[in-house]
């Protein structure tokens, strides 16, 4: 009672001298003289303008520095925007990373390979589709995908193609034409446009291009060949033998006409010898029989050589007709030999002509020798008969009768003699008169006969002169045939390489146009094949892929099952690792040892943290506060010694405050907690306002609270002090904060694992 | 932090009897060298030394987040 009056008079003093009211004083920087309530509305304004100043600097600062920070503000604070375009200039603008983008072109490239793949018709568009959407970066793919495009495109591309219709200009097919083109003899038939030979040796008829199948033609060129042959060799075989026989026929024969010239030449000579000379009776006889032998020789010769004449005309006459036959069996390759065997055969028979006439000419020279001769011998023997008419007796060789001819012989002789030369005076003059007769006769006789002979002759020299121009002919021809041929194998020539070119030409493109066809068939069939394929592989790929499915969602259903089990269990595990590690951790705020009054509960809450990957519980082990991880909490035990202790600084520091703080408040305060008694321990009522608080009561009630374990509520009632006196407990205060807070967070803890351990136990 | 008080005393007490015991003894020196043995330097001095202490003193209590900063040597 006492007390409680000495309290309320102390307190009516109280209130008298310090008239004190609620105060919420925001700053502690205050001026140094005291009591200056009046300007704490423009302190504040001061205060509030200062901060906010300061609050504007640090963010414009802050934004300069972090330009995150700026977006932020600009989005959040409406014209912050234009502030900070004022201060700092325009933002820089956030480099976006197009990582998305990477992603999205980074498609594997087997994707695109199974596109290309999937469709070959589609192909094109899907690429048409996807190229533009595509960068560089997937060029191993595009590649790929280039080269499935432009298969793709010939594929298409081949049905489009109209086929070339090769010229329909061969009936057949002409494999080996070289061979048409041999020379062979006009039966085949080659195109008209080669120029016909002038000659004409080709007198083919003019049959229309009628193409013989190559085997037919090289049989009948091979036939034709083989008779060509076969005529050429026999009839070469009989020309070389007839030749030869005329040849040696011919020789013979001339040889013979020489020996018969010889002969009659020397029988001539002889003759004349005989005649001219005045011989002996023996060397008369001796010349006779030679003259005897001689002619015999020249009979025989001139028999032989008519002989073998008749036998060299035969000869030349049978050599003439195989030359005949031979020109008419038309082998090009006899030609030469034929005109060959032709001119031999006209030079022999020239020179065979050439002998007969010199031993013609001999011989009539010989007949005119011998007539004179004869005239000779019969004037010689009339001379004779006359002399022996004269002269009888002298019948031996008067040559050598010079000496012993007597005076009447001579005179016989002379008279003889004059008569003999008037009578061949007379005799000639008869002649002289005769001899123009006679010598016309002759003459007559002469142009008789030179013309004879001259027609003869130039008969046989017109004969030869057409035999050489026939000859000479044949040959030109040959020449000509020979350069017409060369030519046409020419033209042939190239004619056939014109023909080759233009089959090599027709062929290629036939090639080309049943490759296309072909390759379009080919084509046609590979797609079909293959959509049948895929076809068929889709389908059992879809098989497959429901069996799987099913087979899969079964086990998925089973492993769920299983899984879900062990999540139980594991749950179940986890809540009561939970539970063992918040009671660890209770235990740990509870007990504290003696050489460390606080302990960390750092291991206790990693002990939480490892136990359970609960998001709450992680939370909650994260909101414990750092300082209690750290360094631990005190206990209650320590914070209530703590508080008694704290309660009589309290005391002492009651009065003063930021308004009173002098020493001499202190003193007064000092004072006062000196003569003021309170309740040590007072229960608190359940509404309190602040009018009734000083801070006795407060720390009364606070004792109270705390030896009743409140410590909350303790904490809460220490909070109202003011002044120095909550400066004085502000640290017991952070204590029981941090103490309440890790309770709090340990209560919630233990509760969630309590809870978690419930719901584990029934079924989910 | 309840134990800053304690030392803040401390720190006042201390700094009382130095300013107290410096003012009065330049007080006296000044007494002494000046004013011809005059007590009222002397007590002049005291309480100026009094005065300042009980002043660092208020000031200290008041301001209480104001750090006492000591000269530390450069130790390198």
């Amino acid at each position: 009672m006492l007390r409680l009056s000495v309290r309320a008079a102390d307190a009516a003093a109280r209130r008298q001298l310090c008239q004190r009211g609620p105060r919420i004083i925001l700053q502690h920087s205050r001026p140094y003289t005291e009591g200056n309530t009046g300007g704490s509305a423009a302190k504040i304004v001061a205060a509030g303008l200062v901060s906010l100043g300061g609050g504007i600097g640090g963010t414009v600062l802050y934004a300069k520095w972090d330009s995150k920070f700026r977006t932020t503000v600009e989005k959040n604070v409406p014209y912050s925007d234009l502030l900070f375009g004022l201060a700092l200039g325009p933002a820089t603008s956030l480099d976006s990373t197009p990582t998305n983008k990477q992603l999205e072109l980074a498609q594997p490239p087997s994707l695109m390979l199974e596109e290309a793949k999937s469709s070959k018709i589609k192909a094109k568009k899907v690429k048409k589709a996807e190229v533009p959407s595509e960068t560089a970066a997937t060029t191993p793919a595009s590649n790929i995908e280039e080269a499935s495009a432009e298969a793709s495109h010939i594929i298409s591309a081949m049905g489009e193609v109209p086929s070339v219709p090769a010229p329909q200009d061969t009936q057949a097919p002409k494999e080996q034409c070289e061979e048409c083109h041999q020379l062979s003899p006009p039966e085949t038939a080659l195109s008209s446009e080669e120029p016909s030979e002038p000659g004409d040796v080709l007198t083919a008829p003019e049959e229309p291009l009628k193409e013989r199948p190559a085997e037919e033609v090289t049989a009948r060129i091979a036939q034709q060949d083989q008779a060509d042959q076969d005529t050429l060799a026999f009839v070469s075989d009989k020309l070389e033998d007839s030749l030869a026989s005329s040849a040696t026929a011919t020789l013979q024969a001339i040889a013979a006409q020489e020996a018969a010239l010889q002969a009659i030449l020397q029988h001539t000579q002889k003759l004349k010898e005989a005649m001219e000379t005045e011989v002996s009776a023996e060397q008369r006889s001796s010349h006779w029989k030679d003259l005897e032998d001689a002619v015999g020789a020249r009979s025989r010769n001139v028999e032989e050589a008519g002989a073998a004449l008749v036998q060299a005309r035969a000869s030349l006459d049978s050599l003439r007709a195989v030359v005949e036959s031979a020109k008419d069996s038309r082998v090009a390759a006899l030609r030469p030999m034929v005109l060959a065997a032709e001119e031999n055969l006209h030079s022999m028979t020239v020179d065979l002509d050439r002998a007969v006439d010199k031993v013609q000419s001999v011989e009539s020279e010989a007949k005119i020798v011998s007539q004179y001769s004869e005239l000779v011998n019969e004037a010689k023997q009339q001379f004779q008969r006359e002399l022996s008419s004269i002269t009888p007796e002298i019948q031996a060789n008067w040559k050598g009768l010079s000496g012993t001819l007597s005076v009447d012989d001579l005179n016989a002789l002379i008279a003889h003699a004059h008569r003999r030369i008037d009578q061949l005076n007379r005799e000639m003059a008869e002649q002289r008169v005769r001899e123009q007769v006679h010598i016309e006769a002759a003459l007559e006789q002469q142009k008789l006969e030179d013309q004879k002979a001259l027609e003869k002759a130039v008969s046989l020299a017109v004969e030869h002169n057409l035999e050489r121009a026939r000859l000479e002919q044949e040959r030109k021809q040959v020449e000509l045939r020979e350069v017409m041929e060369a030519e046409m194998r020419t033209q042939l020539r190239r004619q056939a390489a014109a023909h080759t070119d233009h089959l090599r030409d027709v062929l290629k493109v036939q090639e080309q146009e049943l490759q296309a066809e072909a390759e379009e068939v080919l084509s046609s069939k590979m797609m079909e094949q293959e959509t049948r394929y895929r076809q068929l592989t889709q389908e059992q790929l879809d098989n497959f892929t429901l069996d799987m499915n099913a087979a899969y969602a079964r086990l998925k259903g089973m492993e769920e099952a299983i899984d879900s089990h062990v999540i139980a269990e594991e749950e179940a595990r986890k809540a009561h690792q939970l539970w063992l590690s918040v009671e660890a951790l209770g235990y740990t705020l509870r007990s504290s040892t003696l050489d460390s009054l606080t302990r960390p509960l750092e291991p206790a809450a990693q002990a939480i943290r490892e136990s359970c990957q609960d998001e709450f519980a992680v939370a909650l082990a994260a909101a414990l506060p750092e300082e209690s991880l750290q360094r631990g909490v005190y206990s209650e035990e320590s914070l209530r010694a703590r508080f008694n202790a704290l309660r009589s600084l309290a005391r002492r520091v009651a009065l003063v405050d930021e308004s009173h703080n002098s020493l001499y408040q202190y003193f007064l305060s000092y004072l006062q907690a000196a003569l003021l008694f309170e309740e040590r321990q007072e229960a608190p009522p359940a509404k309190i306002s602040s009018q009734d608080l000083d801070p006795f009561k407060i720390l009364s009630y606070a004792s109270y609270s705390l030896e009743q374990g409140d410590l909350e509520l303790a904490a809460k009632l220490v909070n109202q002090l003011r002044g120095e006196a909550r400066r004085v407990v502000q640290d017991w205060l952070v204590e029981a904060r941090l103490t309440l807070e890790t309770k709090q967070v340990v209560s919630l803890l233990s509760a969630y694992a309590n809870a978690v351990g419930l719901g584990t136990t029934q079924a989910p | 932090m309840a134990d800053a008080s304690g030392l803040k005393w401390d720190r006042c007490l201390a700094d009382t009897a130095v300013k107290t015991v410096t003012g009065l003894g330049v007080g006296m020196a000044f007494s002494f060298l000046v004013f011809k043995r005059r007590t009222w330097p002397a007590s002049l001095g005291a309480g100026l030394g009094f005065g300042m202490a009980y002043s660092n003193c208020q000031h200290d209590r008041r301001l209480p987040h104001l750090l006492h900063g000591h000269m530390v040597k450069d130790q390198q």
